[in-house]
């Protein structure tokens, strides 16, 4: 796992939102795929999770049910169904490798060696797969709204620069980028597109850099 | 940093930890270590009587029925006693690592989704407690509090409503009101801690 070249971050006020919770599902795995390989941005949650814990610590308290604490001491011995332990598969992070059954996502041809496998879609959000042969573009996959795109092999270019494996491009559809596969090996890339309203309203901000070392 | 082989060590390896910075170490992160390590009851009850009732007025601020928080506030509290071993005390804060632990249970509550986490860092199962790391990340964590309390009120509201899981324009721009200089010394430590545990593993 290569840890120590990625150059492409996640905005901090979108590791904000992904910490507290606020980020739509496809934007969550993207974040949570890229933590996976980058210890930079790790350390970022870690120190937005210690803010968080402050807060909790000074929350006002409101008073628990009377019964509740024993309640909660009988259910320590209630055996919990043993999690199915997540693990990484090849290039694929955990919380995408999750997303398939089989050791290999369920690839569909685009035509001319472009590949996809859709692993989520929910009306306004989905995820996907993209395998794109060295020299081919990657399809457009938005539908309106922001796209964060994380390399997971290969690498692509296009007018904001080179992405290799665990950068990530963040684009709005305003944004037109052609990203074309470089030399080497197949380009994978885990893409996400989220056209929520409200969401999208907040981008602009969001993807300002604010207090990053 | 001493490392254990067995666990009969380790128990007397914490003791002696335990009698040379005990009064230094928070006893939030003395109860979670003992729960963890030594899966006591007592310790447990110990974190419910401090954290059940902060966490019942964290669900309700971030929009939770009074029922439904104490939902939230068992299911919280019995991951903590499940995923215990996940707990490393050099990378996070007792109140920290619970903070997430909320914030995950609060959406999965509201939105039927599962919330994607990243691969879990694994803690050396043989790998005690680092006395220096932990206070110096207890240290921080005072500064934090510190640097939070000297906010004027309206920024500190629209802090809390940030972490607490509300997105708006100004609780975004209220982000660059927060301590940054403690913040980013945070996140040099824990990288140097995570580049350091990375050697180990790989």
């Amino acid at each position: 796992m290569s840890m120590s070249h990625i150059q492409h971050h996640i905005p901090e006020p979108l590791l904000v939102a992904y910490v507290s919770g606020n980020l739509p599902e496809p934007f969550a795995l993207v974040v949570a795929a890229h933590i996976s390989l980058c210890v930079e941005c790790r350390a970022a949650m870690e120190a937005h999770q210690q803010v968080g814990g402050v807060i909790l610590n000074e929350e006002k308290c409101v008073a628990v049910s009377a019964g509740m604490k024993a309640a909660l001491l009988d259910l320590l011995d209630v055996p919990v169904p043993e999690e199915k332990p997540s693990r990484p598969k090849g290039p694929y992070p955990a919380p995408v490798a999750d997303l398939f059954e089989t050791e290999t996502p369920d690839w569909r041809s685009l035509g001319r060696g472009v590949k996809q496998s859709i692993l989520m879609d929910k009306g306004a959000g989905s995820v996907r797969l993209l395998s794109i042969p060295s020299g081919m573009a990657m399809p457009d996959h938005s539908h309106g709204g922001m796209e964060m795109t994380l390399v997971l092999q290969g690498s692509f270019s296009d007018v904001q620069g080179r992405f290799a494996r665990g950068d990530v491009e963040i684009a709005d559809s305003s944004v037109t980028h052609t990203p074309i596969a470089d030399e080497g090996d197949t380009c994978i890339c885990l893409a996400a597109t989220d056209a929520s309203l409200k969401f999208n309203a907040l981008l602009p901000r969001l993807l300002q850099p604010l207090f990053r070392i | 940093m001493v490392r254990r082989t067995r666990k009969c060590d380790a128990i007397e390896e914490n003791r002696s930890l335990d009698a040379k910075v005990s009064s230094e170490i928070s006893q939030q992160t003395q109860w979670m270590l003992a729960v963890r390590d030594e899966r006591d009851r007592a310790a447990f009850a110990k974190l419910f009587d401090h954290f059940a009732p902060r966490l019942k007025g964290f669900a309700i601020r971030s929009g939770a029925s009074n029922a439904h928080a104490e939902e939230i506030v068992q299911e919280v509290l019995l991951a903590v006693w499940h995923k215990a071993s996940q707990f490393d005390p050099h990378r996070a804060q007792v109140s920290a690592w619970i903070y997430q632990i909320a914030r995950n249970k609060q959406i999965d509550q509201f939105r039927k989704e599962d919330r994607p986490l990243p691969e879990v860092l694994l803690v050396e199962e043989d790998d005690t407690p680092d006395a220096d790391q932990i206070l110096a990340l207890e240290q921080e964590t005072q500064e934090l509090h510190t640097a939070l309390g000297k906010l004027n009120p309206e920024q500190r509201e629209l802090i809390e409503q940030t972490y607490l899981g509300e997105l708006s324009h100004s609780n975004i721009e209220s982000l660059t009101g927060l301590p940054l200089g403690t913040i980013k010394s945070r996140i040099r430590l824990g990288m140097a801690r995570l580049r350091h545990e990375m050697k180990g593993l790989r």
